[in-house]
């Protein structure tokens, strides 16, 4: 579904991602770990177009994105929930979702907003409330149903369990999971809590540096020693 | 409500004796800031003499001015010291005083009535809550919930203004001066509402909105004077004008951000008064355009009392005694009419994507970029749209004057029109009325207190940053509300934004 091939993306003189090559598979959940700075987000940000690629490509549905304006790469099918959630804060929580619809196909706003809402009961009663007024874990839960309001086919995820408490965490990962098995959606989503993240994932992918340095099944990676070191032990 | 006493005397130490060097020594202080600041501003005036510019002392206003701030200090070191009854006695009778007796100044009685009155509120509320003092949130919070009450009353007292605006011509007060302030009022109105859709719904900065209005009045001045185009010709291509040069502009500014932003818009309107003024062969240069045509009652009668050939006389055509009145009386409702256009626009472009994805910009970028949302197209739109709408303005400006020159449209305009949208709440329309009320509307009113008017509009707007800095009425209501959901409290007062 979507290839991304010996991609180099620089800010300025610094190269942020050095040669990325992944895959990700129609209806497949794969999460994307690393630390600090390893240039997880700047990937997301990549695909989406904002920065853009400097070399490599980047190909959705055999066709090559790379060089498209961001709104353009969006309505083609790839929503993305971005880092630090960036929901409008002045605005109700509707109005927010319905700026999500706004590439969606016309007419669809009312089932798409029934399936959110089911999705996050919480929205649901804080329908009309300023969305910046809520707590983050709300927040959080607004920035992935706004992101679904666009009828993607692929979500992107940038590290939906920042800062928030364990309970939401799971909470989170529930019903990314829920998404993926009942609408089929394809998800790829970048975290530091590997754990919950690889525990998720169909596959997973390890970045250091700028570099994919493993891949496997989640379980496969789970497992895995050098991974378990750097990622799981110690920090959960 | 009175608390109960034993409340009261947690807040304010009530037993104590009290504390006269160290309340003393307080306004002693504050008078000495008063001496620091009253000597150059108020101690020191300019006059013209035959030999040139001259230089009188003023010690009166200076004693006085330390005098009053050092009494209203005492007064108010003196509330935190349980003595509120006495100090609001005594401020009561100090605004008595300015009010009933004859005054030296007008600034003297006002500051009395002022200044008493400031005082002898806080002690109120100190008789009343006795606590001296509320805190900044809780001060905040009591402002906010009366800007959301202004605000959702709004939608009875914006019909009643309305209609109280459109009857006012024919009201017997109308006499030429209220009828030239209204029209500049409502010319500022208009104005504040075109700049609120790229600064308070938008988002954008900009800090030259006054270059739109000069392109707008300049447009029909030229068109009229070269080609001898009516003005109901010209004002719609004023405004397509102004719109054109609003997407020139938009197009390479548009990649920037914020601050870097506001600034090239700031030069943008320099550089369109640069133009105007060194293209001496096409504008006229600094000595403007003079005998711009007035407009006629759309195209059918004149407002002269001999109108030209072809046309009929206003007058005549509605069987009136003739009155220079009539004109005046025709640009009220002209501007009105605009003004109002400019209003329903905005109101139904926030129910719009359109104004959605101007609003989704202003509160996050690249948020709204990742939702598929066309930047540059929509900032442009923007820019184009609040362009139009300055033109109009700026046409209508052109008409009313009958002469304009590039002194008209210097960057203080842009800053007092943006004062205004700042001051009103960003994005809030009735908050644009307010503000241009109080920033054109108060310095009109206070024409008598001469050389002091400019130092109480600094002082207003100093008080409006230190108490609402976010606007006066900056509370803002969503725009869509759930089927058959449980309606909010807060909903959406149709005519309030």
């Amino acid at each position: 579904m979507l290839k991304v091939s010996g991609v180099h993306t620089f800010y300025g003189a610094i190269e942020a991602l050095k040669g990325i090559d992944l895959e990700i598979g129609s209806g497949e959940i794969v999460s994307l770990i690393g630390a600090n700075g390893a240039g997880k987000s700047t990937l997301l940000m990549t695909l989406c177009g904002s920065p853009r690629a400097r070399q490599g490509r980047v190909v959705f549905e055999g066709e090559d994105i790379t060089d498209l304006p961001t709104h353009e790469i969006v309505r083609r099918g790839i929503a993305q929930s971005p880092e630090g959630r960036r929901i409008f804060p002045r605005m109700s929580v509707l109005e927010n979702l319905q700026m999500g619809s706004i590439v969606a196909k016309p007419g669809s706003f009312e089932t798409e907003l029934e399936r959110v809402l089911t999705l996050f009961p919480r929205l649901k009663e804080r329908i009309h409330q300023r969305a910046g007024t809520m707590s983050g874990g709300e927040q959080q839960m607004l920035a992935i149903g706004r992101a679904l309001m666009s009828q993607p086919r692929l979500l992107l995820l940038d590290e939906p369990s920042l800062g928030l408490a364990p309970l939401i965490v799971k909470q989170i990962f529930q019903v990314i999971k829920a998404i993926n098995e009942e609408q089929k959606m394809t998800v790829f989503m970048v975290e530091q809590n590997a754990f919950h993240a690889l525990k998720l994932a169909h596959r997973g992918y390890v970045m250091v540096n700028g570099r994919i340095t493993m891949t496997g099944s989640g379980a496969q990676l789970l497992a895995d020693p050098e991974v378990r070191a750097a990622y799981l032990e110690g920090g959960h | 409500m009175t608390m109960p006493s034993h409340t009261a005397s947690a807040a304010v130490p009530t037993n104590r004796a009290v504390d006269w060097p160290g309340t003393l020594r307080d306004a002693g202080l504050a008078a000495f800031v008063a001496l620091l600041l009253t000597l150059p501003l108020v101690g020191l005036r300019t006059i013209d003499r035959p030999t040139g510019l001259g230089i009188e002392a003023r010690p009166d206003e200076v004693i006085a001015s330390i005098v009053l701030v050092f009494l209203g200090r005492l007064g108010l070191g003196l509330i935190r010291q349980n003595l509120a009854l006495p100090v609001l006695v005594l401020a009561l009778a100090c605004a008595g005083v300015g009010l009933v007796l004859p005054m030296p100044t007008q600034v003297l009685r006002l500051v009395l009535v002022a200044g008493g009155g400031i005082i002898a509120l806080r002690a109120a509320i100190t008789l009343t809550t006795g606590r001296s003092k509320l805190s900044q949130a809780e001060r905040d919070r009591r402002m906010d919930r009366v800007a959301v009450q202004v605000q959702h009353a709004t939608r009875y007292i914006a019909p009643v203004a309305i209609i109280g605006a459109a009857i006012l011509p024919l009201t017997p007060i109308a006499d030429r001066q209220i009828l030239d302030i209204g029209i500049l009022l409502l010319t500022y109105i208009m104005l504040g509402w075109g700049l609120n859709i790229v600064v308070g719904l938008a988002g954008l900065l900009d800090l030259g909105y006054v270059a739109f209005y000069a392109v707008g009045a300049y447009s029909y001045a030229l068109l009229a004077h070269y080609f001898g185009l009516s003005f109901w010709v010209c004002l719609p291509l004023a405004g397509l004008l102004a719109a054109l040069s609003g997407v020139l502009l938009g197009f390479p500014v548009l990649r920037l951000r914020g601050d870097y932003f506001a600034i090239v818009t700031l030069g943008f309107g320099e550089i369109i008064r640069i133009i105007l003024v060194n293209w001496y062969q096409f504008t006229g240069g600094p000595n403007g355009i003079s005998g711009i045509p007035r407009p006629s009652f759309f195209g059918i009668a004149d407002f002269t009392r001999t109108p030209s050939e072809g046309m009929a006389a206003f007058h005549e055509l509605f069987g009136l005694e003739f009155s220079s009145l009539h004109r005046i009386v025709f640009l009220y409702y002209l501007i009105l009419a605009l003004a109002l256009v400019v209003n329903l626009f905005t109101l139904r472009v926030r129910k719009l994507p359109l104004g959605r994805a101007w609003e989704a910009l202003r509160e996050d970028e690249i948020a709204s970029a990742s939702l598929g949302i066309n930047r540059t197209n929509m900032k442009l739109a923007a820019f184009a749209i609040a362009a139009m709408f300055g033109g109009f303005a700026g046409s209508f400006f052109a008409t009313r004057q009958g002469f304009i020159s590039p002194e008209s449209f210097t960057f203080i305009e842009s800053a007092i029109i943006l004062a205004i949208v700042v001051l009103g709440g960003m994005g809030s329309q009735i908050g644009v009325v307010v503000a241009t009320l109080l920033v054109i509307g108060l310095p009109e009113a206070f024409r008598e207190l001469a050389d002091y008017r400019m130092l109480a509009f600094g002082m207003g707007m100093v008080v409006i940053m230190l108490w609402r800095p976010r606007g006066l009425l900056a509370h803002r209501d969503p725009t869509i509300l759930l089927h058959g959901g449980r309606k909010p409290q807060a909903q959406n007062a149709g005519a309030a934004r």
